[in-house]
């Protein structure tokens, strides 16, 4: 295990240098939580029907999603995309460690160094002044935290995965902003997926990216009661584990056939 | 006059010839600057298809404001998004190239580049326009057309205004200022709506200090014929569009200022 320790270790160092642009990330998801509030708070005034999520809970919703942006697998890593396309990458092949292990490592840091930076400061804020709820009860706490790093390994597998697609599409800047797209859309950043309508829910719960956003939110409102958390919790993890044995047999058959770039 | 024209057009020749040079990234691009958008327009229909109105505006009115304020959007990217290259620029030390030749700064930033890629955003946009200009019962005689266009016009005037201010900001630190993606991409995000809908200090802001209401809040009122709830004039309907150049006058202003204190890095 030590060497992928290590390599999470230092590239959460390094990525906890970016500072001013966790500060910059901080206003921008600030103003745009807001935007978001304002808007569903008018939608929710002009209707008085029962929806599957009351406003109190999206305002939650929201904020959670603010906070948890970083985590959204909505970008690669670039210096493994550099790595790629410079054939670098013929180096990595050489080291004495698990590739698929390393690169997980590296997908992991990335999600995780700059969620720490931003994700306390917006709940504090957004707990004191712009109306993010305590969890619902003691369970629902609980059940959040273990969604949120059950998230946490889900969203590094699909990044993993990403850096793996890149072995294909070389520069992958088109083809990972697509998938970029997917990810903001289909985890609950841009509505609350219990808003969708109801024949769109059934595909999108059942895809992997509304673990990463969509489930601990609503396990922290309560909107998914802390008795269904284990199965909110088993889809995460079946996810996780389905996505990181496809990365692995992925990057097996990468390797085998890789084409190193240039001299 | 004519010989800066003929010198812009010569730059944009070159970059779209660039561009064209990659033409796979560039259809990709492009194509994923109009999923980006569209699925946004998408949340916007779902979002009515659970609660069937906002306030007293229907689902096509709000494409109105969504179509003009994304086509505006797209054309100020295209046109002055080469000034997103400016911090870059300073730091390396070659804008000092730049203000060595007999030509305004202005032409040559905006000259660097003309982002093909974002007919993307521009494209959806139109298609959202176009529907809702259809599916409204408004009738569409040349003054309104005129309007609406002049607004985008207008409001393309005021985000290249934004962008230059977000570049005149690199006179005086080196640090990117991504805050100004606030009222860049977090305007586009709050103009796709009407400002009835929002805190009053923040269709304040909208309004006086970046005055995206112009762009569509306002002329949509004369589209529409209806009279404002907030209570504008129907003058300040018709005349908004000049707001937008007003604005870019003024950031350009500003810009000069810049210029004037501007010191090399010396590297």
């Amino acid at each position: 295990m030590r060497p992928y320790w290590a390599i999470l270790s230092a590239r959460c160092r390094m990525l906890l240098q970016y500072r001013a642009a966790a500060v910059a990330g901080f206003g921008t998801q600030l103003f745009w939580g807001l935007i978001r509030m304002m808007i569903l708070g008018a939608f929710y005034r002009a209707s008085t029907a029962a929806q599957p999520i009351s406003y109190p809970e999206v305002v939650s919703y929201i904020w959670l999603s603010q906070a948890f942006f970083a985590m959204l697998p909505f970008n690669t890593d670039t210096e493994l995309r550099q790595l790629i396309r410079s054939g670098n990458v013929a180096y990595e092949l050489l080291r004495p460690v698990d590739l698929y292990g390393f690169w997980f490592s590296r997908a992991l840091a990335l999600r995780a160094a700059p969620t720490m930076l931003r994700a306390v400061p917006m709940l504090i804020v957004a707990g004191l002044f712009f109306g993010l709820r305590a969890p619902a009860s003691p369970a629902s706490a609980c059940a959040w935290v273990a969604a949120t790093l059950a998230a946490l390994l889900l969203a590094a597998a699909i990044t993993a995965l990403h850096s793996i697609s890149m072995l294909w599409t070389v520069s992958g800047e088109g083809a990972s902003r697509i998938m970029g797209i997917g990810a903001y859309v289909l985890s609950g950043m841009v509505i609350p997926l219990p808003l969708l309508p109801d024949w769109l829910k059934a595909v999108v719960y059942a895809l992997p990216f509304r673990g990463v956003i969509d489930i601990p939110a609503r396990l922290y409102t309560g909107n998914i009661p802390p008795e269904q958390a284990v199965a909110a919790l088993a889809q995460q993890l079946a996810w996780t584990v389905g996505l990181i044995a496809l990365g692995r047999w992925l990057l097996a058959r990468g390797t085998r056939r890789v084409v190193v770039q240039g001299g | 006059m004519l010989d800066s024209l003929r010198l812009y057009l010569r730059y944009v020749g070159t970059s779209l010839r660039a561009q064209m040079q990659y033409r796979a990234s560039f259809v990709l691009y492009a194509f994923s600057h109009f999923l980006a958008t569209g699925v946004e327009f998408l949340a916007i229909w779902a979002l009515f298809d659970r609660f069937g109105s906002l306030e007293q505006w229907s689902l096509a009115e709000v494409a109105l404001f969504y179509g003009m304020v994304s086509v505006a959007f797209a054309l100020a990217e295209a046109v002055a998004r080469g000034f997103d290259l400016f911090p870059g620029m300073v730091r390396t030390g070659e804008f000092d190239r730049v203000l060595l030749r007999p030509r305004s700064t202005v032409l040559q930033l905006a000259g660097r580049e003309l982002q093909l890629m974002r007919i993307g955003r521009f494209s959806q946009g139109l298609i959202v326009l176009l529907w809702a200009a259809s599916a409204l019962d408004v009738a569409w005689t040349p003054a309104k057309v005129a309007l609406a266009i002049a607004a985008m016009l207008g409001g393309a005037c005021i985000f290249s205004g934004i962008f230059v201010l977000q570049a005149t900001m690199a006179f005086w630190t080196i640090e990117t200022l991504e805050i100004a993606n606030t009222v860049t991409y977090g305007g586009v995000e709050a103009a796709q709506f009407p400002l009835t809908i929002y805190k009053p200090w923040f269709r304040r802001f909208f309004t006086f200090v970046i005055p995206l209401a112009t762009i569509n809040y306002f002329p949509a009122h004369a589209i529409l014929g209806r009279a404002d709830v907030l209570g504008s004039p129907a003058a300040v309907h018709w005349l908004a569009p000049l707001v937008g150049v007003g604005f870019l006058l003024v950031s350009l202003q500003v810009w000069r200022f810049g210029i004037r204190h501007y010191r090399s890095t010396g590297s």
